[in-house]
């Protein structure tokens, strides 16, 4: 088993409704598995799952990264950016 | 010298006084300093702004800015880099951005200040909420966030900056 703290940001916080929360995850549960377990506790997430990066101890991730216990998993919208 | 102004990255709640980031990086091997600020816009996308609140993941925030200073030394032969970021609510007009950097000659410290605004931009985990006269509010959205991995040599960045 993997505990694990789940951050949210901005419009994510607002779907979640929390700005952290704290998971425990089955042992080599990916960043997907994990997208997916908070889009069902939070059906809100789900309609923005596809723009949302994800990162592992302030470090962006890919979907298939194993996640450990003591990891801070944080879910980040797009940001504003500004193109010019 | 207290601490944080020896710090030369990083996320702040107080004003960003343009002097003093000016002279942050004010170096006798250098000849010259760019800087650039970004500031609240009164109008975008059509809508009237009344103020932005910024919200940003603090420790990654501070890493990436940590990381793109790394990566402007890296590249361009500069003296010193600051970049500073604004947290929580900012009216109309106020600075939300600063990145300056010192270097021997203008060229680099020009690419340098562009390089780290662009990936400030785009790999910042930092969000605005945009408060609209009359009231209303939105989180304002652009694209996905990204780290930059772009690997150009100073050269491809200056070849680059010529079409852009």
């Amino acid at each position: 088993m993997a505990k694990v703290s789940v951050l949210y940001f901005a419009q994510a916080r607002e779907a979640a409704g929390t700005g952290e929360e704290a998971m425990t995850l089955s042992d080599h549960s990916t960043i997907e598995a994990l997208l997916s377990t908070v889009s069902e506790n939070h059906p809100k997430l789900a309609a923005m799952k596809r723009s949302i990066k994800v990162a592992v101890n302030s470090q962006l991730a890919e979907p298939r990264t194993v996640l450990h216990d003591g990891d801070e998993v944080a879910l980040l919208p797009p940001v504003s950016g500004g193109k010019r | 010298m207290r601490r944080r102004a020896a710090t030369a990255v990083h996320l702040t709640r107080r004003r960003i006084d343009p002097a003093e980031v000016v002279n942050s990086v004010k170096d006798e091997r250098a000849g010259g300093v760019v800087l650039f600020l970004g500031t609240v816009r009164s109008v975008n996308e059509g809508r009237s702004v009344e103020r932005l609140e910024y919200q940003a993941y603090r420790a990654m925030a501070e890493k990436r800015m940590r990381e793109i200073e790394a990566e402007v030394r890296e590249r361009w032969p500069v003296q010193k880099v600051k970049i500073l970021h604004r947290e929580g609510s900012l009216p109309v007009g106020e600075i939300s951005v600063a990145v300056a950097v010192s270097s021997e000659h203008r060229e680099e410290a020009f690419e340098a200040c562009r390089y780290a605004i662009g990936s400030v931009k785009h790999s910042l985990p930092v969000w605005k909420r945009e408060k609209i006269v009359g009231g209303g509010e939105l989180w304002v959205e652009g694209e996905p966030i990204r780290e930059a991995r772009t690997r150009a040599s100073p050269s491809r960045e200056s070849a680059r900056k010529q079409v852009a």
